[in-house]
């Protein structure tokens, strides 16, 4: 029975840090937490069965036009609900554009694709011989995208600029750093890990429209209590995360399961406004 | 310009109100239903708008209060049998425990994390309704409760609803009106003059949460009986986005804007049924396009008055007579010392082992290059910064630090060094608040509109448009301050400061952008105030200032006191020539 809970902890986990550092990668190159990161996951099955079962796409086409979807909908994020209220003066807008843009998706996905739960294809016809795919997915897409992101930020000249760009937006910019055209890199990007989560995470989580909100939130207790931007954070937090839903669930029954992570959430935050590894805020006057 | 009078203000509140009355003689009981939802909605959304349009705080989940107030009501009258109105009233209570629960983390969460928490919560009072099948019934849920009679028709029910929708108008918009409102929106937008003004944070939001859950715990029941029955679905987050979306298509900080934004998003579904199922697609899109396009709302569509241009060419003339009125003879408050303060950002030492006197009725001049911690004496006088070593103390008491909204009891007022102000508020709101520390009347007593809060409020207004009047502002009162020019910025943070009978001033470069002319004035009127007992510490660049209107100058250097002393003698230090005035 262990071996289950840890098993589906694990993959449930794994889909939380991905939404984690989905949350992470905007917030680097804009300093905006989004609520479209659990919409990205939700559209990652949502797309992935349209495609592949109600389509017929082979899978890896059908991955393909996923991510590529997903990272649309980050680009349009970009656009809509983040640039214009970076231009005014009032930053913290944000927080009521990307919930409007959220609400935006989720609303249209439920009335035009489904509002109950929809099957997601099996992606591959091997690799279940010790613990079924739909487990060690999410696991393995979580550790290809920060192997790709150590790449992408370490050894490349863009990535080198994404870095620049979290650091000191303003100094990039003065430099002469193209900050927009980078930040919308960086919203597409997140668009295909959070797009990632969804699909890996597909039959697990199947094709629903309500892992909008639900990931939004379970993606964002990693991301918060390890402090922001740091995916480190994201990642040991998401699985931690994971593990104890699924052994709380296992032991004293879903209902407490939820309740627990809220009030873990809270007396963390409240302890610790800015997360565990978080640095302090600056003077005020 | 002069205020609107009250008859005025009060006329688009008393059509809907008259437009509610006549509604039943139209008999159409389909109209009806929709507008004791409209009603029952308003109630909850009264309250909410406190936290959300004044206090600015971006609660998104509070279709959780509305479930629990349904579900306290519903289940206690199923189960135990007591009447519907004792029923109402324990939701009402548990609306506001809960409020309270949700709101703390306010107090230290920035905007995206307090937006998180309240959703958050909302999914789990949902998923606790569903799985605490022995009280709630779980996915069958529970009879709604209902109220005796002559409420217990659906136009008897209406008309409860409506009773309570326009209490909830009357008192939302006393609080609005009151002191407490007037915080509420200080801190949202000027936080820290909110604090210097000795307002409070914690206290103040607790009560806020205290009063806007129980008005969520009360629609929450009255909810319950529109629907007859409840289950958990009742209650989706749709519900929290029409709630929240309401306000801010209102507009923040208004009363009647968020009402009709109520009406109109509790109607709009109905008058295009088609587009029943894409509601809360087009609110979302509503939010969107107001966020983006027109952040102040339907309030700001409808503020008409403050597209008036202003007279072009104003010039600020204090009238420092006035304040013999404002600022009575009182017994000199003891000398404020600051007692070798040290204080390090990291390795840098802004102050090192500062020491220095105020005394009433006097002006004293503290200057020094930048970086020489002129400010940050300042901030660690007004408890904003924590030295540390070394003491500020007032008399025979030791001030406590990191303190600052205590600091107005002390007598102690301050000016910031950009101004801080409430850019949406009038700029006879913007001087009350700093009158705030001086009214004794509480919460409810605002919101009753009692005599004492009346008597208050009465005083603050004259005493307000005195210190208007001293700083030569007076006829800008009912103009929105972020019309303003920088120079009577400037002038107003005094006043606003004033207002708290202040026993000692501290103005952070005052005469920074100020005409000539201007910076005369402004001397006449510091020495006005020094002549009336106030002790002011004056942090400024305008070196031909300090040394016009000082008693007392203390140079700065590096955090230590270079020289300190008479102006003559300042004016004839060899190191303060060569370091920071020049030959």
């Amino acid at each position: 029975m262990l071996e289950a809970v840890i098993v589906s902890g694990v993959a449930i986990g794994a889909v939380y840090a991905l939404i984690g550092i989905t949350y992470n990668v905007m917030y680097a190159a804009s300093r905006v937490m989004s609520f479209t990161s659990g919409q990205l996951g939700m559209l990652g099955g949502v797309f992935g069965a349209w495609f592949i079962l109600r389509l017929g796409l082979p899978v890896l086409p059908g991955a393909v036009l996923t991510l590529s979807a997903c990272a649309l909908v980050g680009l349009a994020t970009e656009i809509v609900a983040v640039r214009p209220v970076l231009a005014s003066l009032e930053k913290h807008l944000y927080v009521l554009s990307t919930l409007a843009f959220a609400l935006l998706i989720q609303q249209f996905v439920a009335i035009e694709w489904s509002t109950e739960p929809q099957p997601f294809p099996r992606l591959l016809a091997f690799g279940d011989a010790l613990i079924d795919q739909k487990f060690w997915l999410p696991l393995a897409a979580c550790a290809a995208v920060i192997v790709a992101l150590e790449i992408i930020y370490r050894r490349t000249l863009v990535g080198r600029a994404f870095l620049a760009i979290a650091e000191d937006g303003f100094a990039a910019r003065a430099l002469g750093l193209p900050e927009r055209r980078l930040r919308m890199a960086s919203y597409a990007l997140a668009g295909v890990i959070g797009g990632l989560a969804g699909f890996a995470g597909g039959e697990l989580m199947l094709a629903f429209f309500a892992n909008g909100p639900l990931l939004s939130f379970y993606g964002f207790v990693p991301v918060a209590l390890g402090g922001l931007g740091n995916n480190r954070g994201a990642i040991i937090g998401g699985l931690l995360l994971g593990l104890f839903q699924q052994a709380a669930s296992f032991l004293v029954g879903g209902l407490f399961v939820s309740v627990a992570t809220f009030v873990v959430f809270i007396a963390v935050l409240l302890a610790a406004p800015q997360g565990l590894f978080g640095a302090a805020a600056g003077r005020r006057v | 310009m002069t205020p609107t009078p009250v008859w005025r203000r009060a006329l688009p509140y008393l059509l809907l109100l008259a437009a509610a009355i006549l509604l039943p003689f139209t008999g159409s009981t389909y109209w009806g239903v929709i507008a004791t939802r409209a009603a029952i909605y308003w109630v909850l959304v009264a309250g909410l708008n406190l936290v959300v349009g004044f206090a600015g705080q971006l609660a998104i989940g509070y279709v959780a209060l509305l479930a629990l107030g349904a579900y306290t009501t519903s289940v206690l009258c199923a189960r135990t049998g007591i009447g519907m109105v004792p029923a109402l009233a324990a939701g009402g209570v548990v609306g506001a425990l809960f409020g309270v629960l949700v709101g703390l983390p306010a107090l230290r969460l920035r905007t995206f994390y307090f937006a998180m928490a309240t959703l958050g919560f909302a999914t789990i009072v949902t998923q606790v309704a569903l799985a605490w099948t022995d009280v709630t019934g779980g996915g069958v849920g529970v009879p709604g409760p209902s109220l005796p009679a002559p409420f217990d028709t659906p136009w008897g029910f209406y008309a409860a609803c409506v009773m309570l929708a326009a209490l909830a108008t009357w008192m939302t918009a006393n609080i609005a009106a009151s002191r407490f409102g007037r915080a509420l929106v200080a801190l949202r937008d000027a936080d820290v003059a909110a604090e210097a003004s000795g307002i409070a944070k914690a206290p103040l939001f607790v009560t806020v949460f205290l009063f806007s859950g129980a008005a969520a715990g009360i629609a929450g029941g009255l909810f319950a009986d529109l629907q007859t029955y409840i289950t958990p679905d009742a209650f989706t987050f749709d519900l929290s986005v029409l709630f929240f979306i309401a306000i801010l298509v209102g507009g923040r900080g208004s009363i009647l804007g968020p009402l009709l934004g109520t009406l109109l998003l509790t109607a709009l579904p109905e008058v295009a049924a088609p587009l029943v199922a894409w509601s809360t697609f087009l609110y979302a899109a509503l939010l969107l396009l107001i966020v983006l396009l027109m952040p102040g709302g339907i309030a700001e569509l409808l503020d008409w008055r403050n597209r008036r241009p202003l007279t072009q060419d104003r010039v600020v003339l204090p009238r420092p007579a006035l304040l013999a009125d404002l600022l009575p003879e009182r017994h000199r408050a003891p000398a404020l010392a600051v007692r070798d303060v040290r204080l390090a950002f990291g390795g840098v030492r802004a102050i090192d082992g500062l020491s220095l006197d105020l005394h009433a009725g006097e002006v004293h001049g503290l200057i020094g290059p930048n970086g020489s911690g002129k400010t940050t004496t300042l901030n660690v006088i007004g408890g904003f910064a924590r030295p540390q070593s070394g003491s500020v103390v007032l008399g025979a008491t030791r001030l406590p630090q990191g303190a600052p909204a205590a600091r107005a009891r002390h007598g102690i007022a301050r000016t910031f060094q950009t101004p801080r102000m409430v850019g949406e508020a009038t700029v006879l709101d913007n001087v009350m608040i700093g009158g705030g520390v001086t009214a004794r009347a509480g919460f409810m007593e605002a919101a009753l509109r009692l005599p004492r809060q009346l008597r208050e409020e009465a005083a603050l207004v004259r005493r307000a448009r005195l210190a208007l009047g001293a700083v030569g502002l007076d006829a800008l009162a009912a103009v929105r301050c972020d019309r303003l020019q920088h120079s009577e910025l400037r002038f107003l943070e005094i006043a606003r400061a004033l207002l708290a009978q202040p026993d000692f001033l501290l103005l952070d470069e005052p005469a920074a952008g100020l005409a000539a002319p201007e910076i005369h004035e402004l001397g006449a009127l510091i020495r006005a105030l020094a002549a009336r007992g106030v002790g002011v510490l004056l942090v400024e660049h305008h070196a031909d200032l300090i040394f016009a209107i000082c008693d007392r100058v203390t140079v700065l250097d590096l955090g230590r006191v270079l020289a300190a002393g008479k102006p003559a003698e300042i004016r004839a230090h060899r190191e303060v020539v060569s370091a920071y005035l020049g030959a």
